[in-house]
């Protein structure tokens, strides 16, 4: 029986062909064992020293509705998405004629023929690969179970064989996974055998191919989760309290993991940590609060909805000056709106969070390492200015493994516990006022419950204050508190991780700005319009406040376009606001349907305008785009 | 962790206790309550409860809500750390300083706006986890701050200054607390020192979820007839089903009692709590008898008071989840930080 070849009428087309660069996308059902297989195929190509970049696109549902798996091999490492599909694995009949549609011209459909579909299911201009699986696995297993499960291990042997995925890269991964458990592993391994060899012997290879390279270097592969999890373990977090949201879940069950390992006292078998799943946002982040409020740092992770729900807490640790990490793992709102998708829509929730006058420090990481890294960072931050730090993930860097430079530690560095008068300093009489300026960076001293007898106990409160925490009503001390608060504020901008800049080949007056997950496709849109000679500088801004070099940045170009993948162009409000930048210098380009941001978007839409406007060098002289 | 302090000068004639301090170095700055209001009252007895333990000033945290009960702290214990947060969310973040540094002394204190509506999820909550902490709800059934407006603890028909009718099922925070694990739970009345005092001593003693319900009249708009939390209707209905006397390790047991009059019972700092019955019939080990005379007697109109439930070997939040006894506040790098070493082989996994 040979089902290869195209099936549909009507005339050929020159299927694609490509080496190490292409995007494979499964479409299955949720909770079909799926993801494991769809893992395993894909770190196959990896350990291959192919850069990969995988995407998981998942319903709010546990079991039964559509989700796929979007892998991009891509040789040069472009690690964002890239947008259509040159090979479809279509497991999902409810999904096939959205799935065969994405296709592009010249690509494939691997599906299973076990049931013959009318040739009006399919695309002329796209070749099939049928595969009896069902029919492979029913006549192999009896067990239903096994049937459905060794189906995708049976299918990643196929396409093994189909694209020259080394069989024995994915035996070893099959090894590492089932290490111990000896009886798993060899039903896998045959099954893997059973789908490779069949491919082998009915099916023609297909123009992807996969060969061995060495472009992973020593980089890892993991979630932005997990790795800001672990930056809250090497940061010194020793309080977690959190309720399930998707996609912030996996922060706060990693670092449960991670402690397990890495904080359990050796001696006692206690723990160096404490996890509450608290019964609301309300209470995780008042948990929180506490704990800062008593010297141990803490976290939570949330997402918008979670945020919406702290804003009075979060205007507490602002006014009342206590430290607090918050992980905001953005997803698709307003509302429950886009629960399983991605969005950079919280900025503007968490830049100003809480009634009255505030500002919070934001972070905004590219990828897993500086989700590590900042997540370290953030501790400091927060015990450094004694306010609440908002780490902000999103769902396409914190539920997707990303290839990214490995995680360092300088064991030299300490924890920054920020200005702190504990007993002796006390006793020596070093003069104590919870909201006195002694050092004019609108930082001032704490003390720890319970430090001394008689010295540095205050009064902590969300009402007004004089310098000394008494109670006040008193207009100037309001003022004096609030414009203390800012200049704290000012003083972060030097604190917080400064901007990227990368300059194009050649000078230009137009420049990008850009943030968070929108990295990659950047990255990638940047090469591309350096390659079409057009001139592109790019900053990435990492934090708000804005250090100087985003202001001077804005500065040196006539026009900045600021990409965000939310509606309302957020971040390009904070900077028209607070940065008082005419709005006509900064176009927004904004990409916001829960799917990540692609480079594709990025060059037609930024191209778009810069040829309406024909050579911006001529149309956006100098002295015409300033105000 | 611990400083004995070296008290100040006072009037010599002032009664020092243990470690040297007068009543005085428990008190805080002058109240602002209204003259009579029975938060002041507690405010006072708090004082005393740990002037009598020897309990150090500074090893209390004091932790409130809004309303005119949670601005008590400041009136009180002024050598403390103290956090009036925001309205109905004490619980949380009592437990997150809790978390922080579990040798301090927790002391909650919230009204019965704060705690039974707003707050009522992390009240729940706190006393869910056993939370180590004494947890004093200051009761006058109305929103004192805001002028008035029934509380969630005001009684069926009872009438507002007004004359307004209450109709809702009023909530019996006691109960609850006994029905959520509370392993310690009492309830007083403001004008009784002799009974408050004491419960509150043995609160502070207990370890895990201590609650204390105590009856405060409002005396600007919940002190009129028709009122069930005004002093008068107290006074009328309270019954007290038991008294009891804290004896701390360094005092001698004097008192004789009858022989199935009074238990003795040792409590975890090594302190005895003396309970002598006054109800034949209330026994605070046994849960459901307990509640079922609560009920019974509630809806008799009755106003229960003493130690209505208790538990001798009683745990914390911090043995549910096995923290390390060290608090956490004072863990350094070397605890807390893998190191690079660690995190090479986490590298090394991710590949
Ligand atoms: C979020 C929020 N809503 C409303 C208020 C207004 N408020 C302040 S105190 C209070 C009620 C306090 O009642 P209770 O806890 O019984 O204290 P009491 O004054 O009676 O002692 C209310 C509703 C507030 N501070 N915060
Ligand atoms: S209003 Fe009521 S509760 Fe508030 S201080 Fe006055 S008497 Fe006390
Ligand atoms: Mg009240």
């Amino acid at each position: 029986m040979s089902l290869s070849g195209s099936q549909g009428s009507g005339q050929p087309i020159a299927p694609i062909a490509a080496v190490n660069d292409f995007v494979v996308k499964f479409a299955n059902v949720n909770g079909s064992g799926s993801a494991s297989a769809n893992l395993l195929f894909a770190k196959s190509i990896l350990r291959m020293g192919v850069p990969i970049a995988p995407r998981n696109i998942f319903p709010s549902n546990i079991q039964g509705l559509p989700t796929w798996y979007e892998l991009r091999v891509s040789e040069a490492g472009h690690l964002g998405r890239r947008g259509g599909v040159d090979m479809m694995v279509a497991m999902n009949p409810q999904t096939w004629d959205k799935d065969v549609q994405e296709i592009e011209p010249g690509g494939y459909l691997f599906y299973d023929c076990t049931k013959p579909l009318p040739s009006s299911k399919f695309r002329a201009d796209v070749r099939v690969i049928g595969m009896p699986l069902t029919g492979i696995c029913n006549e192999r297993y009896t067990d239903p179970r096994q049937r459905q499960l060794f189906k995708n291990i049976v299918y990643v042997g196929a396409l093994s064989a189909l694209i020259g995925v080394e069989l024995d890269v994915v035996s070893q991964l099959i090894g590492e996974q089932y290490k111990g458990k000896e009886k798993l592993l060899k039903p896998n391994i045959e099954a893997l055998k059973l789908g490779h060899d069949w491919a082998m012997a009915n099916l023609e290879p297909v123009g992807l191919r996969v060969v061995r390279s060495d472009r992973v270097g020593d980089r890892i592969f993991v979630e932005g989760n997990a790795a800001a999890a672990l930056g809250a373990v090497y940061g010194g977090a020793t309080v977690c309290a959190w309720y399930p949201i998707t996609p912030s879940t996996s922060t706060a069950e990693a670092f449960m993991k991670h402690c397990s390992k890495l904080r359990v006292d050796p001696e006692t078998g206690k723990n160096r940590f404490a996890i509450i799943q608290a019964e609301d946002e309300i209470a995780s982040i008042g948990i929180v609060v506490g704990a800062g409020w008593n010297g141990a740092r803490a976290f939570t992770c949330t997402s918008g909805p979670g945020i919406s729900l702290m804003q009075e807490f979060i205007g507490l640790a602002y006014f009342a000056e206590i430290p607090a990490v918050i992980v905001d793992v953005q997803r698709g709102g307003p509302s429950t709106g886009m629960p399983t998708r991605t969005q950079q829509s919280d900025i503007l929730l968490c830049a100003y969070a809480s009634h009255g006058d505030t500002r919070h420090v934001l972070l905004f990481p590219e990828d897993p390492k500086e989700c590590f890294d900042f997540g370290a960072t953030s501790f400091d931050l927060a015990e450094r200015l004694q306010t609440p730090i908002f780490l902000m993930l999103d769902l396409d860097i914190g539920m997707n493994e990303r290839l990214c430079e490995p995680f360092t530690w300088d064991d030299s560095r300490s924890m920054d516990r920020g200005k702190v008068l504990h007993h002796a300093r006390l006793e020596d009489g070093a003069a104590f006022g919870r909201y006195l300026d002694v050092d004019g960076d609108g930082i001032t001293w704490r003390t720890y419950p319970g430090a001394h007898p008689t010295k540095g106990s205050y009064f902590t409160r969300g009402t007004t204050k004089d310098r000394m925490a008494r109670y006040s009503e008193a207009g100037p001390d309001y003022i004096e508190n609030m414009t203390r608060l800012q200049r704290k504020f000012d003083t972060a901008k030097g604190l917080v991780p400064g901007p990227i800049i990368r300059m194009a080949a050649g000078p230009t007056p137009v420049g990008v700005l850009y943030y968070g997950s929108t990295a990659p496709a950047m990255n990638e849109a940047l090469e591309a319009f350096e390659a079409d000679g057009v001139h592109i500088d790019a900053i990435r801004v990492r934090a708000f406040p804005f250090s100087a070099e985003v202001e001077q940045f804005i500065a040196e170009h006539d026009c900045v376009f600021v990409v965000e993948q939310n509606r309302d162009s957020q971040l390009r409000s904070l900077l028209v606001n607070e940065l008082e930048i005419d709005p006509k210098r900064l176009p927004p380009i904004v990409h916001y349907d829960g799917t990540p941001i692609t480079a594709r978007f990025i060059v037609r839409t930024i191209g778009a305008k810069l040829g309406a406007i024909a050579a911006p060098e001529r149309v956006l002289g100098r002295e015409e785009a300033r105000p | 962790m611990t400083y004995i302090a070296k008290p100040q000068f006072h009037h010599p004639g002032l009664p020092k206790n243990a470690l040297g301090y007068t009543r005085r170095d428990y008190e805080g700055a002058v109240s602002t309550l209204c003259a009579g209001c029975g938060h002041d009252s507690i405010s006072a007895a708090i004082i005393q409860a740990c002037f009598d333990l020897d309990i150090q000033p500074h090893r209390v945290a004091k932790l409130s809500g809004i309303g005119c009960s949670s601005k008590t702290p400041a009136y009180f214990l002024g050598n403390s750390h103290g956090f009036n947060t925001v309205h109905g969310r004490m619980p949380s973040v009592l437990t997150g300083a809790n978390l922080a540094n579990r040798e301090l002394v927790y002391l909650g204190v919230s009204g019965d706006g704060d705690s039974a509506s707003i707050g009522i999820g992390q009240f729940v909550h706190a006393i869910r986890r056993g939370v180590n902490m004494v947890y004093i709800v200051e009761n006058n059934g109305v929103y004192g701050l805001t002028k008035g407006q029934f509380s969630a603890t005001a009684d069926k028909g009872s009438k507002s200054k007004k004359g307004a009718s209450n109709a809702d099922t009023p909530i019996d925070l006691v109960m609850l607390a006994m029905e959520l694990g509370a392993t310690y739970v009492a309830r007083s009345f403001s004008g009784d020192k002799e009974q408050l005092v004491p419960l509150i001593k043995g609160a502070i003693a207990h370890r895990g979820a201590a609650f204390i319900d105590v009856v405060s009249p409002c005396v600007a708009f919940n002190n009129h007839p028709g009122s069930t939390k005004s002093y008068d209707y107290v006074r009328a209905h309270n019954e007290a089903v038991n008294s009891l006397d804290i004896i701390s390790p360094r005092e001698e047991i004097t008192a004789r009692y009858p022989a199935g009059t009074a238990a003795m019972v040792t409590l975890h700092d090594g302190s005895q709590m003396l309970l002598k019955k006054l109800a034949e019939d209330y026994e605070p080990r046994d849960k459901i008898a307990a509640m079922q005379f609560l009920m019974k007697h509630s809806a008799a109109g009755q106003v229960v008071t003493g130690l209505l439930y208790a538990e001798d070997d009683s745990d914390d939040l911090h043995e549910h989840i096995g923290t390390v006894l060290a608090p956490l506040n004072t863990l350094g790098d070397a605890e807390l930080c893998p190191g690079s070493r660690a995190l090479a082989g986490i590298n090394a996994g991710l590949r």
